[in-house]
């Protein structure tokens, strides 16, 4: 299935799995538990990733670390590459299979395990739904912040595999600050457990850290332990409308600047206003050039001296409106409205590509220019979204994946934003993930020393290279 | 396909059965020759995994909605052949189009999923000799023929009301039917004694005050034979906020059955027949009052855009489509007064016809109408928008899945403590009553199932006899 794949991304012909893997693997597994018919492995060809898509060998759904394990061995002996895949909603091609793999899907392993409400913890299985872990925190009173926006959908295996980011990024951090402990099935089928339940733990080299964002390329997680905190007692969400891009970044500055943090502070130029409205209808002014959407959250008295401090500063930068949410149930809505902005641009053109270039905040607005000026010099159509609290923008182009000559100029136009982006002290990623994607530009952002050093790493943990082989480097 | 011959892609022969006009030329197949934009048009993001029934089940996305459109779009690049395992596939989703609300990119999925389904018959990849008289009997024969489809329920209602039903029942004869047909015997929706044109005049006016609106009421099909008493309910609200109500006689079926279950031709050709008994130019609403009717009628314009001879008039129904929730609220229907001495509190729930929210967006409406009932106290339940799993002929056809979805609905509606469902649509309706009698303790009483619109006209009737209702 490769016909309508990116001319960038040339996809080799599927190669057949070894008869002697395939028989062991169904006796391994139910019925259920392994696909091999084409009209099962045709939906696992892609994630949520545009124009990239390649037909598995075989998927299977084991249940427990030990069918992991067991595998994982197999694989070595039979020397079949391994793709590990959640619920495939990753935006960087980290979960679409290689030719003649097989693809360990861990959806079935979605048990969560344990709530510490002592120590302020949860354990869980990799298939367990964000949302879940968000949901059975808030029930005990308990806040669980990495919300990425798949999160109604995408597995904790999966976030903690790309270190996935969010919209509360700014102040909660990402993914990686959430993790205590992970469970990791290595590349010969041993089980390590890494972290612990202690918040000061330095025994040994802290390993666990390597496996978060390690896309599924030296170990597969069965388990993690997440850190949660006690959920804040008041949040007030605002909405500003500016008529000028440099006006909003402007009034981010001054927020910085008055040493406020913001638990959220998105921001959505009116392309991708407009289709977000279209498809949510929450009310936002979609005749506005550019929006902010901000929330605070904390103690009562301090959101409320906070909200009023930011509707002053964003009167003060020219803001053409301010709007408080009027209740709690508001704010979610906004929120969840805004984390459709990637796939309700799709509205406009037949192909949707996300990028996630990200700067130091203080580039921000310089970093926006150079991207609307690019688009403009290689006449394609780009959106632009994304947490300007952190500097995480996501430009993302309108394009049509079969029109060859306007692909190119997209390339063209996504290579000159990576370069500013890196030139700003920037990275191509912020919370998406290298995949296959954008390990064309990896070598640039890390430079020979760097990569090499990824690359010992690689070797010494994943000795025969079938661990999701070909991304993040070749 | 011109209107020359008002019949000329419906046939009753035997031999044409459920094959649907062929492809357009330079295409051998219905999905190659689809617009490749609306295939495209999903960006396989997962928005929509959570909220589909079958993946739900399973956790498979073969299940899932982008998994079915990674099929099709399979079959349009020419990677996959139409199937045997596809078709069962595009016949294991409910096309309940919870997806669609779900997608923020916009897929039309029931134009994905017709066009699928369609297919599938006309490939005949899921052909059996039993499927196909199955099909011509119920496409082809009953449900394009609306005195036959009487004719059966008054036979049907005979046998109910004669006592021969009772007695097959209590003497264990309906045990003998084959395995499947056993089960759903009990299921048998109990027939009315007077159907619509028996309870409802051709133009009936409103007896006080102004005619503020014209509309034309559309009766169905099961509607019509099981639940006559929710049309002349509906005749009722409308009377009673100002609209002239004009009934057609013997209404054929309106073509959705059809185009869900893969026969273009025969749902093209009843939409003309529908066109033909009402004039859209002649009224100022045409009234659905079932979920799934409603959701297909919406979408005449689609079905007929390249008839020369209907399209325009198509379009014209199409704007003027309403389902009656949706049009009580547009024209500020009356809340209904509470009568002397106050009305009775009741906690009612609402299970939302997927068509209806789903398919239509409808789903404020019924509420407001809910809220606006003496009395009445509206507890939400959980997953209100999910199927029940009637889905059309779906609890016939895939048992379990409809099973599991019974279950499912039956312990949010138990949960919410509700002694009254409102829904609007009859498979629903049928659905929620069977598994609520069948969960309901010994002794007990299942909650009540009834159309919002029983309601509103009951609390427009105690209105008048000052009484509670």
């Amino acid at each position: 299935m490769s016909s309508s794949s990116s001319p960038s991304t040339p996809v080799p012909a599927p190669q057949p799995l070894p008869p002697a893997f395939v028989a062991a693997l169904q006796t391994a597994f139910a019925a259920g538990s392994i696909l091999t018919s084409r009209e099962d492995l045709i939906p696992y060809g892609f994630d949520g990733t545009a124009a990239l898509k390649q037909l598995p060998g075989v998927v299977v759904f084991p249940k427990d670390a030990a069918s992991v394990s067991g595998v994982l061995k197999l694989a070595r002996t039979h020397r079949v590459p391994v793709v590990t895949r959640g619920s495939g909603t990753g935006l960087s091609g980290g979960s679409v299979p290689v030719p003649g793999c097989v693809v360990l899907c861990l959806a079935d392993m979605n048990r969560i395990l344990e709530l510490d409400a002592k120590n302020l913890t949860l354990s869980a299985e990799p298939g367990v739904i964000t949302q879940r872990i968000y949901d059975a925190a808030d029930a005990a009173g308990l806040f669980y912040p990495p919300d990425p926006g798949s999160m109604k959908i995408s597995t904790i295996g999966g976030n903690v595999a790309e270190n996935a980011g969010g919209l509360r990024g700014l102040k909660y951090g990402v993914t990686r600050n959430y993790v205590m402990g992970l469970e990791v099935v290595l590349a010969d089928g041993s089980i390590v457990t890494l972290g612990n339940k202690c918040v000061k733990d330095v025994a040994g080299y802290n390993l666990r850290d390597l496996f978060i964002g390690s896309e599924g390329t030296l170990g597969v997680i069965t388990r993690v332990l997440l850190r949660l905190l006690p959920k804040p007692g008041a949040r007030q969400t605002l909405l500003a409308t500016y008529a000028s891009m440099d006006a909003a970044a402007e009034t981010v500055s001054a927020i910085i600047a008055e040493r406020i943090i913001p638990c959220t502070l998105e921001f959505l130029d009116q392309r991708t206003l407009r289709c977000v409205e279209a498809f949510a209808k929450v009310g936002l002014p979609t005749e506005a050039e550019a929006l902010l959407l901000i929330e605070t959250d904390g103690h009562p008295a301090a959101v409320a001296d906070e909200a009023s401090r930011i509707e002053r500063i964003c009167t003060q930068h020219q803001a053409l409106a301010v709007r408080r949410a009027a209740s709690a149930e508001e704010g979610v809505r906004l929120a969840t409205a805004r984390r459709s902005a990637f796939s309700a641009l799709a509205r406009l053109r037949p192909t949707t590509i996300l990028e996630d270039a990200t700067v130091p905040r203080s580039e921000l607005a310089k970093m926006i220019r150079f991207i609307n000026e690019t688009a403009q010099k290689h006449r394609v159509e780009v959106a632009t979204f994304g947490h300007f609290g952190d500097g995480n923008l996501h430009p993302t182009f309108l394009t049509d994946e079969r029109n060859a000559d306007e692909m190119h100029r997209v390339e063209a136009a996504m290579k000159e934003i990576f370069d500013y982006a890196l030139s700003l002290g920037g990275t191509l990623t912020g919370e998406h993930g290298v995949g296959l994607a954008k390990k064309a530009y990896l070598p640039r952002q890390l430079g020979d020393a760097t990569l090499s050093l990824l690359k010992t790493i690689k070797r010494s943990l994943d000795p025969d290279g079938l661990l999701n082989p070909g991304k993040i480097f070749d | 396909m011109s209107s020359a011959s008002p019949h000329s892609e419906l046939s009753v022969q035997r031999s044409a059965l459920g094959v649907s006009p062929s492809a357009p030329a330079g295409s051998d197949n219905l999905l190659k020759s689809l617009d490749y934009s609306v295939l495209q048009q999903c960006m396989h993001c997962g928005m929509c995994l959570p909220t589909c029934p079958t993946y739900v089940e399973t956790g498979r996305e073969r299940h899932s909605p982008r998994g079915r459109i990674s099929l099709m779009r399979a079959i349009a690049d020419g990677e996959l052949d139409v199937t045997r395992a596809f078709g069962e596939e595009m016949y294991f989703c409910l096309g309940c189009l919870a997806c669609t609300t779900a997608c923020p990119a916009g897929v039309d999925y029931a134009n994905l999923f017709e066009t699928a389904r369609a297919e599938v018959e006309r490939r005949q990849v899921l052909d059996t000799r039993q499927r196909r008289s199955v099909r011509w009997f119920a496409l082809r024969l009953i449900f394009t023929r609306p005195r036959l489809l009487r004719f059966i329920g008054r036979l049907l209602w005979l046998w109910q009301r004669s006592g021969l039903q009772a007695l097959s029942r209590s003497t264990g004869l309906t045990r003998l039917l084959p395995g499947r047909l056993a089960g759903l015997e009990p299921q048998t929706p109990r027939i009315q004694t007077r159907f619509s044109d028996g309870l409802i005049a051709p133009v009936e006016r409103p007896r006080t005050g102004q005619v503020r609106h014209r509309v034309a009421l559309l009766t169905g099909c099961v509607q019509d034979l099981v639940f006559s008493d929710v049309n002349r309910a509906t005749v009722d609200v409308l009377l009673a906020n100002g609209c002239e109500v004009i009934t057609p006689r013997t209404q054929s079926c309106c073509g959705s059955l059809h185009a869900h279950n893969g026969d273009t031709a025969s749902a093209r050709e009843l939409a003309r027949r529908q066109l033909d008994a009402i004039d859209p130019g002649s009224v100022d609403a045409i009234i659905s009052n079932a979920g799934g009717c409603g959701s297909h009628l919406r979408h005449y314009n689609h079905l007929l855009h390249d008839d020369p001879a209907y399209a325009e008039r198509a379009a014209m129904w199409s704007r003027k489509l309403r389902d009656i929730h949706e049009w009580l609220a547009e024209i500020k229907f009356r809340p209904p007064a509470a009568p002397v001495g106050g009305a009775p509190a009741f906690p009612v729930t609402y299970h939302e016809s997927c068509h209806l929210c789903h398919g239509q967006k409808v789903s404020r409406q019924p509420r407001e109408i809910l809220k606006s009932l003496p009395g009445a106290e509206l507890r939400e339940c959980g997953e209100a928008t999910w199927c029940c799993g009637s889905a059309g002929i779906y609890n016939i056809t895939q048992p379990e899945t409809a099973g599991w979805l019974q279950t499912r609905k039956v312990g949010h509606v138990q949960a919410t403590g509700a002694t009254v469902v409102a829904t609007a649509n009859p498979g629903c309706h049928l659905q929620l009553e069977n598994g609520l009698r069948a969960a309901a303790a010994p002794g007990s009483t299942p909650p009540v199932v009834v159309h919002p619109v029983v309601l509103l006209a009951r609390a427009y009737a105690a209105e008048a006899a000052g009484r509670p209702s």
